[in-house]
Order: structure tokens, then C-alpha cells, then sequence
């Protein structure tokens, strides 16, 4: 049986959007150079490939449902089952489930503290007792686990390589239709940023099946204080980093845009309302009114237990209401942006000679100032997801952030730096929540980049 | 000539990227001459510049060629040596004084530069020859002038200091890239005499880069036309002007607009430069050339070097015959039709505010009580210098901007005094064309929607269909492609998006047009086809015009009324010929002898002290006494209107 | 220039008055005091008594906005909105919910987050300044390039790897410094190295990015090319012409945040354990202490202003184009 959370909803919605407008955008040459040259370039690419590889697991992790429980008896009708998984807990499952009693490191076959073992013959001793599930198949893991780890690996290796040689052959054979088969293998390993992509996408193919072939035997990344297995946390962290990336700038956006525009256009009085409006809210310290908004929110939650079907749903529509809060203290600097656009573009001759024509003030809006600031707007929700997504880090961290039970790698990097001080030290969950937000965050922002280049090189320093 | 030549360029080639923008270039600038480099945009006279000081852009490199400077060739030097010619034998200033220096630092640290690394200067003599060298070029007050920054100074004024730190050095040579183009004529001729005088006193030799013909007349003692990266002509300028050899530099001057063409088309040139991405193998000039043979298009014509120092590059050189004057065409005299617009006192005033609460302190008066009267089917051009209020003028008509006071009656209707939606009926009588074709299109829109737009608006062609159709027509109305439709606007040049601009205009059947300078920031051969067009238009369709323009040739060759504007108030107004052959006023008498002329009948420039004031304190009485050479103690009153014929009056008490 | 300042000052009546009415708003219009203190006291057993005794305490039992029990001015004086809002206007924060004066407690704080605040904004822009100059004396090479791609690595990893990074291999693997701790008077620096580290650290990447682009476009400039026609050299260019120009936008982008410095990170600090202004909140807003947190909101905006104000001044001291009236 489904179910639809708000955030699901408006990231489908998004999704939606940003297709309809790359189609819209294919019929529009001036929209469609610009683009172009993001895919020409070889940056541009590598991040596409790597940035699609991240929004595919967030997708797969938006599509919520009850899972069916087996047929009992002769009850009418399927029962299901009051947890709410997603499309990716059901092919992570074998991570989902298979959890340790404690902490244990990537690849160990044994618990990382010392336990009392009772030994079949009646005595006990204390040991680092085996793990139940990581390596759990192996006779003797001293000897055998890296032979064991190498052939999984080969294994995934070569799996990995099969896929991308189908995949290539079929693009491949599709070019060769058209142009013949020599044109297109040049078409296809002749381009430097197509090159490019194939080779990333091999990378993250292989990276992605040698992971796969290892994680139903072995804890890759190591489990947590309670067991829970770390690489999976990490992979469910991944959708609350798109959310709060996508979601925040989506929600400001029509605020922004309007009142940036209708401020630079129509000037006077209302542009000194929409001034005073953004400054009063950009003066006060962002992570101050988050704090307050949160806290705000908290108590309101607190108090209203009773509003909320599943503490699932509590923590998605707490995550709605950090991506809102966020989205307000941050729709400003777009807000003031557009306005000095607008303002500027309402001198430009060709407004003048659409209003010497009589064009009314709402088209003129719509068709002369709007897609001439439409550039803006893209950079800007490009440039800020990475910004975001470390914020969510830091808010989690300091408490005022997503869910406390929500996976996050604010939340990981939270619970797990107290580990620190451990001997051996836990570095595992850090590792693994600071390795994935690096890499988000890495080809967001060389996407950024290329974007900005492509659309508007003047913007260059127009990153606070 | 036996002298040896102070600068020698030899087969001088320079590639940008891929672009191959400089083709064996030969040329040589004597000691003490002007020696002009003279092209339409895109020809690669900067880059000629740029490759001799060795200041190209990073993806630019200089393929071959020697560049030779008394003796030394520069491509050779080290680049530490380099440095010691640039700023010290050789000089060069830019075309725009606004941006070329740096905003942070005075006058006098900017100059001390160039004297101390050139000079060898220090210390009180650093400032003693920085104020020496403001007074040659004739800045007033200069010890002061040394701790002020550029933002302080005009637009002339910055060249001018452009010009003192280029002399810092005491160069030999000095490279002029287009030095008067950002500036108003009357500043121009100020500037281009500062020149002359310099190369009097000093003996320096001038590179002068230009696109203007005019200039090049008045100043050039030889010159070579460049065309898409190569020369196609060098030789004297008098015999140039006298019988130019190249098809295209032929081409060239017939395109200038001349109250002596009044009536006839001007010659155009078709098509577009080529681009330089490409091997040619034939005349770079072959596909627009009328006298083009098979030869020109499968050759690549040689240089042939004549006596008397000129050189072309041509196949067909001895059959361009020598240029004749243009006898004035008798112009069928159109009936003076009824008053379609006549504004009366009117008033833009923009507030200046301050104080604690912003109140209003004072206004810039930008237009101050203008009057102006147009007839149907006529040319009516409003002259004046930048800042002198004309464009104002123009869109307060059109209700573009706040209007303070006055009327505009049009059609027996006070078009100032209409509310924004009474004002809608009346748009589609008056159109306006922008000066800038690449600010006046929306890039966003295909130019068949840009056009359509008024119909849409006004709902003048509801049906799609129809207005489709109709959009087409003017499409070659204005002489482009049907397919021109389907198209966004950087796909154009210049000269098309100008055509596009009235396509769009036209489409609403204004019976007026507005043209703000809608030929000022073309090439003179685009611009030739504009006025060609303009004026084909109002023959076929009674159109009246209102030409804002500070080039007078082209107001000569197309009103038949000017009025002259001088700080938000117009100093003379009459028929063309009134104007042009007896101007009343000392400011229009100026105007006139400023603009520099191809073949000049009497010599005389008179020329105007200072610069345009502020409109927001404009001097008391007569707005022009400050400057005006015939200024008296009585020009402190408000200057009486004085009519000197039916058509013709002025403002000034000094033709009372 | 003096009307200049009080219409500024003037201006930022009702910019602080919008900020008090919308912390007003979230404080005490989203949820009551009777749900605050519900949630303090515990969210199950609580008696309505309690419940009053804690209000009453804190001050949160009078009316909102208008006073029917008191008479005169009292009637509007004697509210939650005059007594916790507006009496910010006069810097009087009152005591915290934990009882503690606020004011005294952000006058003792705040110079603890200025030790800090100060050694990373100097030392940052310093080290940011000299590499993207490194960057743009090598334009166009590999070195640029290199230097680029580190810039784009070093922004995209986030703050909290910084200090756990920094304090897991200064601190505790080389115990080059103290892992977190403070100390009174001069015996203070000892603990400042590593924050200072950190935080000089994790502005690299987006500093010197900012920087190199502020060089570089000052460098595309006409009035470098007439610097060049001279016959000056590429150094001389670069620190007479480019840097000089450049130099307006980055002080002035320094000069916005100096009022704010005294507010401390909210970070650095809580993870050393340095008792400033950043920790102060964080503790706040972890103990749900409203009071704390309504008043650095409203110190912040003040600062905010303030920054603002000293923007514009700032341009007028290094920008001879700008003039104020």
C-alpha cells in the first residue's frame, strides 16, 4: 500500500518540472545553447553522470509504502505491515536487516569490543565475539577473508563490465544505424566529454556492483552503536541532502521571483515595502531564526503529538518545515539580484519600444523582463544546492536540523563523533557520511560552475 | 621619399584563436606625419595596434612579420626591453577615455608612472613636469587637477589626460586608437587640434586609427584602408580623397551621407565582411564588389605599387575612374502638409533629492520649455551634442517618461495630458527606432514575435494566421528574408537588427517614427542602406520623421527641418538649408565648422572653450554664453526668440 | 555625510521594529507561554499550578499586547510585547528563563568570541589575499588550474570535518595544541591555535575563490591595458593597478561582517569549548532558553545594521568615486 509524503510529493513535482522544462527548453534555441554547452564541456558531463547517479538512489528512496505482510489464516483480504519502507530499503535489504549487536569496522568479521563468550565446551571467555551476520560465512576469517573479499570483488568487477559493455554496444549499435560503424565509435569515444562520461559512468557501474557482490557478506563500511549498518545509513542519508538541496530553492523561488521582479519594475512604493521586507529579514543572524523556527516548531510538535499518523510522517513534514525555514531566510539575496536585474532590463530599449507599442504591464513582465531573468534564477538554484546540503550538516548537528531519527549525515556525523575518543578510534560513520556529502557536494559544485559559465559568465562573482 | 621611416611593419600576420585577423600587413609611419589606419568595424585596425605594442589578448599571437622601430625590430626584444619602448618610443591611447583609467588613483600618481619609469623622474620633479605636461595638453588649473581622480574629469578631459600620460614618455610615435570616437564633435575638433599642435611642437609621428573618413581628411598626411585583416589601398590622403583606387574604398566615400546627395539613394555595399576563419582564395572584397571579375574570385589579387607612394590591391585598379562631385539633385519640394505634432513648452525635469528626508532639492532640467512643430511626410532632426536633452525630448513624446510640463498636440489631442489607458488608441501612431539594434531587440524573443508584438498588444491583428502574413510583408518591406521570422536576433548584424527595429515599428502603420541616432553605432556603409530605407519609406508611405542625431551630414542629407538643442533648450530652428548655409547662432555656427569634412570649402573652425554644464545648474540667461565666443554682459537675460524668416528663428540677443 | 548617518540610524527603527514583531510572532503567537512552559516542565505530568508559578516567574503571565487590568500607559506597558520585546530597544535583554541576567552574561562572553573571531577573519584574509594572488600571478598555467581544483575541493567539504579533522590530528595525534578548553587573560592563546587553524582552514576554499574572481575581473579592465601601453611591469600592474581596485569589493566584504564577529561561531566554538557568544546560543537553543535566543536575535540584527552602515562608510574611505548623501 503506498504512501505519500509531502516531501515525496514535491520532489516528484520538481522532478516533473525539470523535465517539462528540458523539453520545453529543447524547442528554445537560446535556452538549448547554453545547455549544450554544459554537456560539451567535460566537467559538465562527469557531474551530470555522478549528480544523476545520487538523485537515482533519492528517487529510489521516495517511493514509500507499507510492505504486505504474508496471508495469515484465512483472514479477508492482504494485511500490511505498519512500518513504511521505500523502494530503496527493499534493495538494500539484506543491509537493512542484517544487524550487529555493536559497533564493528568495515569488513570485520568480529565485534569491535570485547565480550563474555560462552565456548560450546561451557567455559567463557572474553573476546571480540564473531559477528552474526559480517563474514559469518567464513570458516576461518583470518585466513580466508581476503581471498573471499578478492573474488567478490572480481566478481562485482566483472558483472560491472558487462553491464557497461552492453550498454556501450547498445549505444553503439543505435549510432551505427545512422552513421555507420566506424562514425560511431568515433562518435562516442572521439568526443572528450562523452569519452568522459562513459568512463564515469563505468567507475560508478564498477563501484556500484563491487559494493553490491561485498555488502549482503560483509559490513563495508562497519555498523554503528546499535549495529545498524553504516554504508546503508549513509545511502538513506542521501535523499534528505537532495530534499533540503532542491526542495529549499524550489519553495523560495516564487516569492523571489515575483517580489524581486515587481520591485525592480514597478519601483516606488512598492519596491520600498519588498526592500524593507528583505532587510528586515536579512538582518537577522540565518542560524538564529532557524534556531527560532525550529524551536518554535519543535514545541508546536510536541504539543500537538496527537496530529501525526506515524513519527515517519513527523519527521518528513519537520524536514518540510526546515526546507521552508531555510528557504526563507535565503530567498533574499535572489530577491535583491532580480531587482537590480529588472531594474537595469526596464531601461533597455526593447521595454521601451514594447511599451511604446502599448504592451500592457503583466505581458511585459512575462515576455520581456521574466525570460531575460530566468538565467539568474537557474544559476542561483544550482549555486546554492551544495551550500545547502553542508548546511544541513551543521543545523542537524547543532540539534536544529532534520529529524533526530531521520538518516542524515548530520545526523550520523553527530551520534559518531563522541567515538572519537574511543581507542581504537570509531572512524568509520564519519568517514562514510563526510565521503558521500564530499562527493555531492564536489560535482554540485563543479556543475555550478559550468552552469554559471554557460549561462552567464558575467555572474562569476556573484557568489557570496 | 628618401627619409628613412621612424616605424617599418613588414608582412605583419596575427591570429586571435583560430581567426587569422591580420594578413601581410606593410606599412611605415615617417617622422612627424599623421599616418591614418582607416576600417569599419571588425577590420582589425585595434589589433594592428595591439600586435605592434605586443599587447594581444592571451589567445592572440603574432604568426609572422617584422616590426621595425627606428632601426630595432620589436618582435625581437626581450621582453623586458619591450617594456622600455611601450610608454617610452612608443605610446598609445584608447578609444574610450571613460574606462582607460584607473578609477583608485589621481592624476598625478598615474602620471608619475610613466615619468618615473621612462624618465627617470623623481621626487619634485616628477610633479613639476606632470604639471607641465597637463598644461600642453591644455587642462586648466593643473596643480590642482594632479590630486583629483579620473571620475572628476569629462569625457574630453580624460582624453586629454590620456594624451599627457602617453607624452610622458616622450615618444616618437604615437598610436591613436580611434581617440575621438566616445567624444561629442565640438570636443573632437578641441582634441584632434591638441594633436595637431603636439606633432608641431614636437615632432611626434601619429598612428591614428579610425573609422571616421572626415576625421582622416582633416588630419592624415597619408593612410591605408584595411579591409577584413589585410590593406587593400595605401597613398597620400589627398589623392586618395581625390581618386580612390580600391572599388571599396570608392564604395566607401560614395556611402557618406552629403547635403550635396540630398534626394538620391546613397551607394551601399551589399552583404556582410567575410568571416576569418577561412583560407581565401580570391579578393577578400570579391563578393561584395559591383565590378568584380572571374579573376577576383579565383586569385588572390597581388599588390601593385605605384608612384607617388600609393599601392593597391586590386586586379581593376586602373579602371576605377576619379571621383565625381555629386551635382545636388533637384528634390521634387514635397508640399508642406498640415501640423501632425507640435509641442509647446515642454518640460522634463528629473528631481534631485537630499537631505535627511529625501525631499526634493532641485531638479536636472533636462528638457527646459522645448517647441517643436512637425508636418506630415517631413524630416524634422533634432541636433545637439550628448547630454543636451534630445533623446528625452523623444521619449517624453511618446509618454515613455514623466513629462513636468508643456503639451504635445497631435491630431488635435494633448497627448501629455491623456491617461495611460486613453494614451493606448494613440500608440500606434507614433513609433520609435532605438540607437543600439543590439539593446532594442528582447533576445529572447524570435524576431517574427519582436515584430508581431504591437499587433498582438494593440489588437490591431487579432488572427495568428493573418498577423503572420503580415509580418512577412514587412519582413521584405524592409528588405530580409521571409525566413527572418523564425529567428532570434543575434543571429543578425547590426545594419539587419535595425531593419528588424523598423519592421517593428512599421507594423502598427505609425504615421510617425521617432529615430533616436538609428544610424549612429552602424558602419557608414550600413548606415548608407538604413538612410536608403528611411527614406524609401517615407516617399511610399508619407511617413513623418523625427531624427535625433548629433551627426550632421546625416541630418543634412535627410531633414528638411533642424532644429538645434543646446542643454534642454533649442537655440535655432529653420529649413536645412537655412541652417546649413546661413546658421544664425555662434553654437550652431560651431556645430557646423566642427564636423569634420571630406572636402572643406572654408577652413575656418571655430573653436568652443570648455564643455557642456550640468542641466541640473545650468548657467543664468543664454545657456551658451560660457562657451559662446561672442558672449556680452547682456547674454546674462533670457535670450529673446528672433525670427529671421517665415521658417527661420533663433535665440539669441546677439541678431536682434 | 552626517545626514547621511541619521537617516541610516533613523532607517533602522523600523527594520528592528519588523524583526521584534516577527521574533514576537514566532515566540509567542505560534505556540502560547502556557505550551512553552509545558514543554519545559515536562510534557506529561504537569499541573495547571505549576504551569502559572512557572509563568509568573519568567513574566510571561500578563497579556500580549493590551493590559485590561492596568490602567494608563500600564495598560500597554504591562504586556509581553512591551516587556520582552520592546525593551530590546534600550539593550534591556532582562534574565534569562534559567534566571541569569543576559545583558551581564553577553558582556562577559562576548570578548572570548572576539579572541577568535578576529585572529581567523586577519590570518584568513591574509592567507586568502597572498594564494589568490599566487593564482593570478600564474593565470592561464597548470599551476592556476591546479590551484582551481584544489579551491573547488577544499569549499565542497563541509565545516564539521574541519574541526573533528583538525582536532583529531593536531590535537590529539600530534598534540600540537589543546583539544578544547579556555583560560582567563593572556594564558587564553595556547587554546586559541587550533580554532583559529580550523577556521583560517575551512575559509579557504570559498575566500581565495572569491578573491582570485575580484582579481581576475579588475585584470580584463581597460585601465590595465593603458597600465600595460606604459611600459609597466606585470608585478607592478598586478599590486599597483589590479590589486588596488580589487581591494574595494574584499574590504568592503570584510567590513560587513566585523559588527557580527561578536557574535562568535556557533560551531568553533561549542566543539572547543570556548565559553564566548556562539556557545551561548548553541546552549540555548539546546536548553530551549527562549529569552537567550530572542535576544541575540536582536543583537544580531543591531550588528547586522551596524555592518551595514560601516559598508558604506568603508566605500567612501576607499573608493574616491563614491560620495554619500
Amino acid at each position: 500500500m503506498p504512501v505519500f509524503f509531502l516531501t515525496d510529493l514535491l520532489l516528484f513535482a520538481l522532478l516533473a518540472l525539470a523535465l517539462g522544462f528540458g523539453f520545453y527548453a529543447a524547442t528554445q534555441e537560446h535556452l538549448r545553447a547554453p545547455w549544450r554547452s554544459v554537456l560539451r564541456s567535460r566537467i559538465g558531463a562527469v557531474s551530470l553522470v555522478v549528480l544523476s547517479a545520487y538523485g537515482c538512489i533519492g528517487l529510489l528512496d521516495s517511493i514509500h509504502f507499507h510492505p504486505k505482510l504474508p496471508q495469515q489464516g484465512a483472514t479477508t483480504g492482504p494485511s500490511y505491515s505498519p512500518e513504511i519502507l521505500s523502494l530503496l530499503d527493499l534493495w538494500l535489504t539484506p543491509l537493512r536487516t542484517q544487524q550487529e549487536k555493536t559497533y564493528s569496522a568495515p569488513f570485520a568479521t568480529h565485534l569491535y569490543a570485547k565480550e563474555q563468550i560462552r565456548l560450546p565446551d561451557g567455559r567463557t571467555v572474553r573476546d571480540y565475539p564473531r559477528l552474526r551476520f559480517g563474514g559469518a560465512h567464513l570458516e576461518d576469517p583470518a585466513t580466508q577473508k581476503a581471498g573471499d573479499i578478492a573474488r567478490r570483488s572480481a566478481f562485482g568487477l566483472l558483472q560491472a563490465f558487462g553491464v557497461w559493455g552492453g550498454l556501450v554496444a547498445l549505444l553503439l549499435g543505435w549510432q551505427a544505424r545512422c552513421r555507420g560503424y566506424k562514425q560511431a565509435l568515433s562518435w562516442l569515444f572521439g568526443d572528450p566529454p562523452r569519452r568522459a562520461a562513459l568512463l564515469t559512468l563505468g567507475l560508478l557501474l564498477a563501484l556500484g556492483f563491487v559494493v553490491a557482490a561485498l555488502a549482503p557478506y560483509y559490513h563495508v563500511f562497519g555498523t554503528d552503536k546499535v549495529g545498524e549498518d553504516v554504508l546503508y545509513q549513509g545511502l538513506k542519508s542521501i535523499r534528505t541532502g537532495l530534499v533540503i538541496g532542491t526542495l529549499t530553492t524550489l519553495i523560495m523561488l516564487p516569492l523571489a521571483v515575483l517580489l524581486g521582479i515587481l520591485a525592480g519594475y514597478f519601483r516606488g512604493l512598492a519596491d520600498d515595502l519588498i526592500q524593507y521586507l528583505y532587510t528586515t529579514l536579512n538582518s537577522v543572524p540565518s542560524v538564529l531564526l532557524i534556531a527560532a523556527a525550529v524551536l518554535m516548531l519543535q514545541v508546536y510538535m510536541n504539543n500537538h503529538a496527537e496530529a501525526f499518523t506515524s513519527l515517519a510522517e513527523r519527521a518528513d513534514l519537520r524536514l518540510f518545515f526546515l526546507c521552508l525555514i531555510l528557504g526563507i531566510t535565503s530567498w533574499t539575496g535572489l530577491c535583491r539580484l532580480l531587482r537590480g536585474e529588472t531594474l537595469k532590463l526596464r531601461e533597455m530599449d526593447f521595454v521601451q519600444a514594447a511599451q511604446a507599442l502599448g504592451v500592457g504591464p503583466l505581458t511585459l513582465l512575462g515576455r520581456h523582463i521574466l525570460p531575460n531573468v530566468l538565467h539568474i534564477v537557474l544559476i542561483s538554484v544550482v549555486l546554492d544546492f551544495s551550500g545547502l546540503v553542508l548546511a544541513e550538516a551543521v543545523l542537524s548537528y547543532i540539534n536544529i536540523g532534520v529529524d533526530p531519527s531521520m538518516n542524515s549525515w548530520g545526523n550520523m556525523i553527530n551520534s559518531a563523533r563522541l567515538e572519537l575518543a574511543r581507542e581504537p578510534i570509531v572512524w568509520w560513520s564519519l568517514s562514510c557520511a563526510f565521503l558521500l556529502m564530499f562527493l555531492l557536494v564536489l560535482f554540485a559544485n563543479l556543475f555550478a560552475d559550468v552552469v554559471r559559465d554557460a549561462l552567464d559568465p558575467r555572474l562569476r562573482g556573484a557568489r557570496p | 621619399m628618401s627619409r628613412a621611416p621612424l616605424l617599418q611593419v613588414q608582412h605583419l600576420s596575427t591570429q586571435l584563436g583560430s581567426l587569422r585577423v591580420l594578413e601581410d600587413l606593410n606599412f611605415c609611419v615617417y617622422p612627424g606625419e599623421t599616418f591614418a589606419l582607416l576600417g569599419e568595424s571588425g577590420c582589425g585596425k585595434s589589433m594592428t595596434a595591439l600586435s605592434l605594442l605586443r599587447l594581444l589578448p592571451p589567445n592572440g599571437r603574432i604568426v609572422s612579420g617584422q616590426v621595425h622601430l627606428n632601426g630595432r625590430d620589436l618582435l625581437q626584444l626581450p621582453e623586458f626591453a619591450m617594456r622600455q619602448v611601450r610608454g617610452g618610443q612608443l605610446a598609445m591611447i584608447f578609444q574610450e577615455p571613460q574606462t582607460s583609467l584607473n578609477p583608485v588613483l589621481t592624476l598625478g600618481q598615474q602620471l608619475a608612472e610613466s615619468l618615473r619609469l621612462h624618465r627617470g623622474l623623481s621626487g619634485q620633479a616628477i610633479s613639476e613636469r606632470a604639471v607641465d605636461l597637463l598644461k600642453a595638453v591644455g587642462i586648466p588649473d593643473p596643480e590642482r587637477r594632479l590630486g583629483e581622480y579620473p571620475h572628476q574629469l569629462s569625457g574630453g578631459m580624460k582624453q586629454r589626460v590620456m594624451i599627457a600620460m602617453a607624452l610622458a614618455g616622450e615618444p616618437k610615435l604615437l598610436i591613436a586608437d580611434e581617440p575621438t570616437t566616445a567624444l561629442d564633435v565640438t570636443i573632437q575638433a578641441q582634441v584632434l587640434a591638441l594633436l595637431k599642435q603636439l606633432q608641431r611642437d614636437t615632432g611626434l609621428a601619429v598612428l591614428l586609427i579610425t573609422h571616421d573618413l572626415g576625421v582622416v581628411a582633416e588630419t592624415a598626411d597619408r593612410l591605408a584602408v584595411l579591409y577584413a585583416g589585410q590593406i587593400l589601398e595605401t597613398g597620400p590622403s589627398q589623392a586618395f580623397f581625390e581618386r580612390p583606387l580600391h572599388p571599396y574604398s570608392r564604395k566607401l566615400l560614395e556611402s557618406l551621407p552629403d547635403p550635396q546627395k540630398r534626394g538620391a539613394p546613397l551607394a551601399t555595399i551589399e552583404g556582410r565582411v567575410p568571416p576569418l576563419d577561412q583560407r581565401f582564395s580570391g579578393c577578400r572584397f570579391a563578393p561584395r564588389c559591383p565590378l568584380a571579375q572571374e579573376i577576383c574570385h579565383q586569385e588572390i589579387p597581388p599588390w601593385h605599387q605605384l608612384d607617388g607612394e600609393r599601392g593597391v590591391r586590386c586586379f581593376l585598379w586602373e579602371s576605377t575612374p576619379p571621383l565625381v562631385p555629386v551635382r545636388p539633385v533637384s528634390e521634387k519640394i514635397r508640399e508642406a502638409g498640415e501640423t501632425l505634432l507640435q509641442v509647446e513648452g515642454l518640460r522634463v525635469h528629473f528631481p534631485i533629492r537630499g537631505g535627511l528626508f529625501r525631499r526634493v532639492r532641485g531638479a536636472v532640467k533636462a528638457v527646459d520649455g522645448v517647441d517643436l512643430c512637425l508636418r506630415r511626410g517631413q524630416t524634422l532632426a533634432l541636433v545637439g551634442e550628448s547630454g543636451c536633452g534630445k533623446t528625452t525630448v523623444g521619449k517624453a513624446i511618446l509618454r515613455l517618461i514623466p513629462i513636468t510640463a508643456g503639451t504635445i498636440q497631435y491630431d488635435g489631442q494633448d497627448l501629455a495630458r491623456l491617461r495611460p489607458r486613453a494614451l493606448r488608441p494613440y500608440r500606434k501612431e507614433l513609433q520609435i527606432i532605438f540607437q543600439d539594434p543590439f539593446a532594442s531587440l528582447n533576445p529572447r524573443l524570435l524576431v517574427g514575435e519582436s515584430i508581431a508584438e504591437g499587433l498582438q498588444a494593440l489588437g490591431l491583428v487579432p488572427d495568428p494566421k493573418a498577423r503572420r502574413r503580415r509580418v512577412v510583408q514587412l519582413l521584405e518591406q524592409v528588405g530580409l528574408d521571409a525566413s527572418a521570422y523564425e529567428r532570434y536576433p543575434h543571429e543578425f548584424s547590426g545594419g539587419q537588427r535595425q531593419r528588424i527595429c523598423i519592421a517593428r515599428a512599421l507594423a502598427v502603420e505609425p504615421k510617425l517614427i521617432l529615430c533616436d541616432e538609428p544610424t549612429s553605432a552602424l558602419d557608414v556603409s550600413v548606415q548608407a542602406q538604413i538612410l536608403n530605407l528611411l527614406r524609401r519609406l517615407q516617399q511610399d508611405m508619407g511617413l513623418s520623421y523625427l531624427f535625433i542625431s548629433h551627426n550632421l551630414s546625416v541630418v543634412a542629407y535627410l531633414a528638411q527641418e533642424v532644429a538645434v538643442m543646446y542643454l534642454g533648450r533649442i537655440l535655432e530652428y529653420g529649413r536645412v538649408e537655412e541652417i546649413l548655409e546661413a546658421p544664425q547662432h555662434p553654437y550652431t555656427r560651431a556645430l557646423l565648422s566642427a564636423v569634420p569634412q571630406i572636402y572643406r570649402t572654408k577652413k575656418q573652425i571655430i573653436r568652443l572653450p570648455g564643455e557642456l554644464p550640468s542641466p541640473a545648474q545650468p548657467p543664468p540667461g543664454c545657456h551658451f554664453h560660457p562657451r559662446c565666443p561672442e558672449a556680452g554682459p547682456d547674454c546674462l537675460q533670457p535670450p529673446p526668440k528672433i525670427k529671421r524668416s517665415e521658417t527661420h528663428w533663433v535665440r539669441c540677443v546677439r541678431r536682434r | 555625510m552626517s545626514a547621511y548617518l541619521l537617516r541610516r540610524f533613523l532607517y533602522a527603527f523600523p527594520i528592528l521594529l519588523g524583526v521584534n514583531c516577527l521574533t514576537f510572532a514566532l515566540f509567542f503567537l505560534v505556540n502560547s507561554p502556557d505550551d512553552m512552559a509545558r514543554m519545559q516542565l515536562g510534557q506529561k505530568r504537569v499541573t495547571p499550578e505549576a504551569i502559572e508559578q512557572w509563568k509568573r516567574e519568567r513574566g510571561y503571565d500578563k497579556p500580549l499586547f493590551y493590559n485590561g487590568e492596568a490602567s494608563g500607559w500600564g495598560r500597554f506597558t504591562e504586556t509581553i510585547f512591551f516587556e520582552k520585546s520592546l525593551r530590546l530597544f534600550l539593550f534591556d535583554f532582562g534574565s534569562s528563563d534559567a534566571g541569569r541576567d543576559i545583558g551581564y552574561d553577553i558582556a562577559q562572553r562576548m570578548w572570548p568570541s572576539l579572541a577568535i573571531a578576529v585572529p581567523v577573519l586577519l590570518v584568513g584574509l591574509l592567507v586568502n589575499l597572498s594564494f589568490a594572488l599566487f593564482l593570478v600571478l600564474f593565470r592561464g598555467t597548470y599551476i592556476d588550474l591546479g590551484g582551481v581544483v584544489l579551491l573547488v575541493a577544499l569549499l565542497s567539504i563541509s565545516s564539521l570535518f574541519y574541526i573533528i579533522g583538525g582536532q583529531y590530528l593536531l590535537g590529539k595525534l600530534l598534540r600540537l595544541a589543546p583539544i578544547s578548553g579556555y583560560d582567563t587573560g593572556l594564558h587564553a592563546w595556547k587554546f586559541l591555535v587550533l580554532p583559529v587553524i580550523v577556521g583560517v582552514l575551512s575559509g579557504i576554499g570559498s575566500g581565495t575563490r572569491l578573491y582570485r574572481t575580484f582579481f581576475l575581473e579588475e585584470a580584463a579592465k581597460d585601465y590595465v591595458r593603458t597600465a600595460r601601453a606604459k611600459g609597466l611591469s606585470e608585478r607592478l600592474v598586478l599590486f599597483r593597478h589590479i590589486l588596488g581596485n580589487a581591494l574595494i569589493p574584499i574590504l568592503t566584504g570584510v567590513v560587513v561582517v566585523l559588527p557580527l564577529l561578536f557574535l562568535g561561531s556557533l560551531l568553533t566554538e561549542s566543539f572547543f569549548g570556548i565559553p564566548g557568544l556562539g556557545s551561548y546560543t548553541l546552549d540555548a537553543i539546546n536548553n530551549q532558553d527562549f529569552a537567550i535566543v530572542r535576544a541575540m536575535v536582536f543583537l544580531g540584527s543591531v550588528l547586522y545594521i551596524l555592518g551595514l552602515v560601516l559598508t558604506d562608510l568603508s566605500y567612501v574611505l576607499v573608493d574616491p568615486r563614491v560620495r554619500l548623501h
